[in-house]
């Protein structure tokens, strides 16, 4: 039974960790009264306060790249030595042409890299950093990067217009002693679950409604964080934070009270109230506020989710490190601070909803 | 411009890389293996920190083709902390809020595309710098 247990585990065998991460959020905020005074006269009740907005100029690309010029501020390494540059999305601005060779040009690590992008809905960039964990663990290249961002789109009108936000976050993983949180092991729980989908020519995603919830998120976040804490034989009391995927204010702190966690644990990286669900960048720009707020020796539990569906979980050790990384590149809490608030019709215009 | 032109200097307009000469050190943008400050040939790539302030700008209503999109847009003359001028829009500010000496960071953004079928044209722009607490 023990060995059964270690197998479904994942550990790699070199040691390896963040060396570096950085967020990315823009700064147009539209308030959920706004979705409500357009579709239902003001009378709705919101999800979360305000989401943010992408600019006419930025996308998932341009986003991409200033995650990861942070990423690399922090981790202070020489970007030609990166060998892996995987974006997550559900928002690439090509169907047919990579987001992750223009970061990698961008940020100077071209032509000696691998690029590509992955897509499993909200966990397309967790996706990344297991396999970023794998890459760097088996010791075929010293650091990856991998990121999850998205520039969200809901159909006008649907439930999801009120959440569906921009942003996300860039981690370079590497070797343990150079890391400034530690991977103790990861766990991936995946079934065909079909609760939220886009098909290929559409332009918005469609969902299950009610099967949303309870067979979705709630069934793959608790099995994924239940498995991956019962083999490494850790509590929710031995971890400083949690974060987890982040589609409305509700989902996290209802998953986080069944698996007997704490607001206190919950609370320094859940960031959808004020910046929305950010699909493939929610739980990981919700770890880069944690680790801006982390000590050496805190303990982080990371749980994603993805549509379709999937789960997966990480335990992290911050170390020593992580105190010189916090100066070298904005917090996310100043991205949040940037705000400029906009109307329905200014949202309309950047997101590209007019028609003519 | 042609595919070929745009992905000729993608890495200059990307993230801002220039040259510095080897016998003056002067930083050279945009790249033109010759130095402006010495008259000697000047090859080696040079990384600019994207850092400078606004010298001089204008704000354009009628965009350009291709560049419809983002209209009304700001372009200025921004003075790069290593000493050359460079122009280019400036992103995530409003239209009436720009000022000469203000200080500025390079950001890398979308500058427009070829058409709903053509490639998209990243380029960098320069935007207030960010406030950090
Ligand atoms: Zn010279």
């Amino acid at each position: 039974m023990t060995e059964e247990r270690d197998q479904k585990i994942m550990q790699p065998k070199n040691p390896v960790g963040f060396v570096g991460y950085g967020a990315y959020i823009p700064r147009y905020r539209l308030p959920a009264t706004e979705v409500a005074r357009i579709w239902k006269g003001g009378a709705a009740g919101t999800p979360i306060d305000e989401k943010a907005v992408a600019g006419l100029d930025e996308d998932v690309i341009t986003m991409s790249i200033e995650a990861a010029r942070n990423a690399l501020a922090r981790a202070q390494i020489n970007p030609a030595d990166i060998r892996a540059v995987w974006v997550g999305s559900e928002s690439h601005p090509y169907s047919v042409k990579p987001t992750s060779t223009v970061v990698a040009e961008a940020i100077g690590d071209t032509p000696h890299t691998l690029a590509a992008d992955w897509e499993f809905a909200c966990k397309a960039g967790t996706e990344a950093i297991q396999a970023a964990i794998g890459f760097t663990g088996s010791g075929m290249a010293r650091y990856a990067l991998a990121i999850g961002m998205d520039t969200a789109q809901g159909r006008p009108g649907d439930p999801l217009e009120y959440t569906a936000g921009a942003g996300g976050a860039a981690y370079i993983l590497g070797p343990a002693d150079e890391s400034l949180a530690v991977v103790e092991g990861s766990y991936s729980y995946t079934t065909d679950t079909p609760d939220f989908w886009r098909r290929a020519d559409e332009k918005y995603p469609s969902h299950g409604e009610r099967f949303t919830g309870e067979p979705a998120y709630f069934h793959h976040i608790t099995s994924s964080a239940q498995e991956l804490m019962e083999a490494l034989g850790t509590k929710p009391v031995d971890y400083t934070f949690v974060v987890f995927h982040q589609p409305n204010t509700k989902f996290p702190q209802r998953v986080a009270k069944t698996l007997g966690f704490t607001h206190e644990q919950l609370e320094a990286g859940l960031l959808v109230p004020r910046i929305g669900n950010v699909y493939a960048g929610s739980a990981l720009v919700g770890l880069t506020a944690v680790l801006d707020a982390s000590k050496p020796g805190d303990r982080i539990l990371l749980v994603s989710y993805g549509s379709g569906a999937g789960s997966d979980a990480m335990s992290l050790h911050v170390t020593e490190r992580i105190l010189e990384s916090h100066e070298l590149a904005p917090r996310t809490e100043d991205y949040i601070n940037r705000r400029t608030e906009i109307d329905y019709a200014t949202y309309a215009r950047f997101r590209g909803k007019l028609s003519q | 411009m042609e595919i070929t032109s745009h992905w000729r200097i993608k890495k200059q307009r990307y993230s801002l890389v220039g040259e510095e000469c080897p016998h003056c050190s002067a930083k050279i943008f945009p790249p033109r293996d010759i130095c402006p400050e010495c008259g000697d040939e000047a090859k080696d790539h040079y990384q600019f920190s994207g850092r400078g302030e606004v010298y001089s700008y204008t704000t354009l209503y009628n965009a350009p083709a291709g560049y419809e999109e983002q209209a009304p847009y700001t372009v200025a003359m921004v003075q790069l902390e290593e000493g050359p001028l460079v122009t280019a829009q400036l992103t995530d500010i409003d239209v009436k809020e720009p000022e000469v000496g203000m200080p500025v960071e390079m950001v890398t953004r979308k500058l427009g595309s070829e058409g709903d079928r053509g490639i998209l044209i990243y380029g960098y722009k320069f935007r207030p710098v960010l406030e950090t607490a």
